[in-house]
């Protein structure tokens, strides 16, 4: 294994007209991986906290039993706008600004393999989410269906339906030029020595999220469309008195939703599959395995969309189907966790703020699954189905999963971004603090869901009064916690601690990927002549 | 690969431009559905705004092509840029088919009926409804109607979108042996009987909604029916506004037997609409 990589000298390219525009114009025409990535990771980050608003709005209405500050519409407008921002405007957006930033440079690339198009996926997504946010301020109030828009509720919304549904629209051509652009990078950008089987595992897990992502975004925007001919062009498709079904429009929902969720997880898994190892000091465990078993996954995700209506009514055959196939989801993410688990074993651990969060993201992913695995089970899940137990379930897989590898990878990769160190002690607090109060946030509402506590409503028996003041605490000590990650990342990008921080930026970082060769930060255009020897897993 | 350093674009202005005129034209067609009276302005002005992103940011790319930027590595991002979207589209198709595939198998007989006991709710909802195709529901939701029959106009318009995809490949022939007088007669043919189809479509549509009684309104048939045959006239319109673009182009002395992606994307374009026809005359019309 070698690290050796020529470095590219910048001096040799024409560098008046490549470097970046002066000014704000510079972020709206730009066509660089980098400043795209950065502009995606902002504006996610921003998201974050809009999202994370509006979940201290539910939780503060939840704090005690009755009404306290805001109607039930406004309530479940939040549900639905809470949902809709942190999965299209956060957590996909943070990730594909991750997919722009590192990728390349991953794989020895000048830069993403259609960059006037990668422009117009960010600014897509950005109309789309300022569309989506128009509607809170339309008469009849922001969608109030929850993030599914099941008909017919969904049909009742009042000014606002025909923006979200066009807001979809946007987002899924944002998502679609995004994953196009990067499967075709991936195909045709790496460097010769690049084989597909020596890529970084992040690579590998984005490359299949975005076969997962043209595959669906479509899907969702047709079901999407029929809502709006069904509200506004007289269809039936969703109304059983023209002979159609609204049980159908879940079905489609979910043909899309299902691997929507793992379009949040699988670069999640590519995350923590880069950092382990690094933190580890040990190559990957079980990397090909790791690979086989993200596409299976991906596969799976395709075939197990109806467990999410189990009781909605459905023949007994598509009920045992549906569940043994879910199961077997177990089988290639218990890989996983075996395979992280395996690669610390026995390694020269450090602790450092990214391995902290990754750690973390291992056992508490972990317990997302379990839940998972439990309600899979037909049966069970008629006592579990649309309760809080669904609710803790999702966001253990999704807050201590999605979320804490996204901060693990902003500790992880801002220095070697911006040349800068972040605060370790600040970083160890944030994660603390984050770890601590992210269980008393969504622990009880376990309890909560198994004694029978439905989601999605303003006001409750006052037998759950307890467990929900403790989630309400959890909800406010984690969502203030998040603002010390702003405080050093802005900090960071300001100068961080004035350490000096290495091409490596982390203890022998280059035998594990190319962009740890790469000054930090990063020149402008990086890999202009691809790299001719590739770190390899196999060290 | 291609030993040519990759050509890396600088300062895009046409993506920020047709952002901003596709999110107008869908925020006026939002406010026009609501019934606002500034929604169709907003439609036309972002619209417009949008085919001039179209026009200015495929003239550019045109120009970057003629003048040799585009190395071999550059022609394959495109090709599975290509590629790639038409497998989107082809989800969205199958949205719809699924929909008609599960409509007519699934819930119509439920709502007959099927797998219900007696007493049980299809009976109790909807007494006198005996499950069939094509239907417009127990409501009977837009009145009486006639189902589209195959052996007509559709059958014609089989025989046309075959026919253009021969013309296109005699046009590819063309092009790849350098004849470029066959290359544009080959165009020209396709994209006359692209519109012939959907001039075609037009005349149809026209007796379904004066003659047959049959509109979007008319029940799940309706609904599928103008929903498929509607996406995919619309997809239709788009392959031969862009084979006359490659026409325009050709006839201007574009394309080289070893550069013309264009004209691929084009065709790949054209051939998938033509598949999917082939699936909507089989599912929709004859079966």
């Amino acid at each position: 294994m070698s690290a050796v990589v020529t470095e590219h000298d910048d001096h040799h390219e024409h560098d008046h007209d490549h470097g970046p525009s002066k000014g704000l114009l510079r972020w709206l025409i730009t066509t660089n991986h980098k400043d795209i990535g950065t502009l995606y990771l902002l504006f996610a980050l921003a998201m974050f906290f809009v999202g994370g608003a509006m979940a201290l709005v539910i939780r503060a209405e939840l704090f005690e039993p009755g009404l306290q500050f805001v109607q039930p519409q406004f309530f479940n407008s939040m549900t639905t706008m809470h949902a809709l921002v942190m999965v299209f405007g956060a957590v996909m957006p943070a990730f594909v600004g991750l997919a722009n930033w590192m990728i390349p440079m991953m794989i020895g690339a000048p830069d993403m393999a259609l960059p006037r198009m990668n422009n117009m996926s960010f600014w897509l997504l950005v109309a789309g989410v300022l569309m989506l946010a128009s509607t809170l301020f339309m008469e009849g109030g922001a969608p109030a269906s929850g993030w599914t828009l099941y008909p017919p509720l969904v049909l009742q919304t009042g000014a606002a339906l025909p923006f979200a549904i066009f807001s979809v629209h946007l987002l899924g051509i944002s998502s679609i030029m995004g994953a196009i652009n990067i499967i075709a990078t991936i195909f045709n950008m790496r460097a010769p020595a690049m084989t597909l089987m020596k890529m970084p595992l992040f690579v590998w897990t984005w490359l299949i999220t975005a076969f997962l992502l043209i595959a669906i975004m479509p899907v969702f925007a047709g079901a999407v469309t029929m809502l709006l001919t069904d509200r506004f062009f007289g269809t039936s498709f969703f109304d059983a008195a023209g002979g159609g079904d609204p049980v159908l429009y879940q079905h489609i929902f979910w043909f899309f939703g299902h691997p929507e969720v793992y379009v949040m997880i699988l670069p999640t898994f590519g995350v923590a599959s880069t950092i382990i190892p690094v933190f580890a000091r040990k190559p990957l465990f079980g990397y090909s395995s790791m690979v086989y078993a993200t596409a299976a996954i991906a596969f799976l995700s395709f075939i197990v969309w109806a467990h999410h209506m189990f009781t909605v009514g459905m023949p007994i055959a598509g009920e045992l189907y549906f569940m043994y196939a879910t199961m077997l989801i177990a089988i290639p993410t218990g890989v996983k966790v075996f395979n992280w688990t395996a690669t610390m074993w026995k390694g020269s651990m450090t602790f450092e703020t990214p391995m902290l969060f990754s750690i973390a993201f291992v056992v508490l992913f972990t317990m997302g699954g379990f839940t998972g695995l439990m309600m899979s089970v037909a049966p069970s899940d008629f006592q579990y189905h649309d309760t809080y137990f669904i609710v803790a379930h999702f966001h253990y897989t999704l807050v201590p999963a999605s979320i804490f590898i996204l901060m693990a990878a902003g500790y992880f990769w801002l220095p070697k971004w911006t040349g800068h160190m972040y605060d370790e002690k600040i970083g160890k607090l944030h994660f603390w603090l984050s770890a601590i109060s992210v269980n008393i946030l969504f622990f009880p509402q376990h309890f909560l869901g198994l004694a029978g506590m439905p989601r999605r409503i303003p006001d409750y028996a006052v037998q759950f009064a307890d467990w929900n003041m403790v989630s309400s605490i959890g909800a406010f000590i984690f969502g203030f916690s998040q603002l010390l990650f702003l405080w050093i990342v802005v900090k960071t990008i300001k100068g961080g601690t004035g350490e000096v921080v290495t091409d490596e930026v982390w203890e022998d970082a280059s035998k594990h990927g190319l962009e740890w060769t790469l000054p930090s930060p990063p020149p402008y255009h990086t890999f202009t002549t691809p790299p001719e020897i590739v770190p390899t897993e196999h060290f | 690969m291609s030993t040519t350093a990759y050509y890396i674009p600088h300062k895009a202005t046409w993506p920020i431009i047709g952002t901003g005129g596709l999110m107008l034209t869908l925020a006026g067609f939002a406010n026009f559905l609501n019934g606002s009276s500034i929604g169709s302005t907003m439609m036309v002005m972002g619209f417009m705004t949008f085919i001039v992103m179209l026009a200015g940011w495929f003239s550019l790319q045109a120009t970057e092509s003629e003048s040799g930027m585009y190395s071999t590595q550059v022609g394959i991002s495109y090709r599975m840029g290509m590629m790639w979207f038409i497998f989107s589209e082809i989800m969205f198709f199958a949205v719809f088919f699924g929909t008609l595939w599960y409509t007519r198998n699934l819930s119509v007989p439920w709502l007959g009926g099927l797998g219900d006991g007696p007493g049980r709710s299809s009976h109790l909802l909807w007494e006198n409804f005996t499950a069939q195709w094509p239907t417009n529901g127990p409501g009977e939701i837009g009145g009486e109607f006639e189902p589209m029959g195959a052996w007509g106009l559709p059958l014609l318009n089989t025989l046309i979108l075959l026919t253009s995809g021969v013309t296109c490949t005699w046009a590819h022939h063309g092009l790849l042996a350098q004849k470029r007088d066959q290359l544009i007669k080959g165009l020209i043919a396709t994209v006359a009987l692209g519109f012939m189809f959907v001039a075609f479509q037009a005349i149809e549509y026209h007796e379904a909604y004066t003659e047959m009684g049959l509109t979007l309104g008319s029940g799940i048939y309706g609904s599928t029916f103008f929903m498929l045959t509607g996406f995919h006239g619309f997809h239709v319109c788009v392959g031969a506004i862009i084979l006359s673009v490659v026409l325009f182009r050709s006839w201007r002395g574009h394309f080289k037997p070893e550069n013309h992606f264009a004209f691929e994307a084009a065709a790949w374009y054209w051939h998938f609409v033509d598949v999917v026809w082939l699936g909507l005359f089989v599912f929709v019309y004859l079966l």
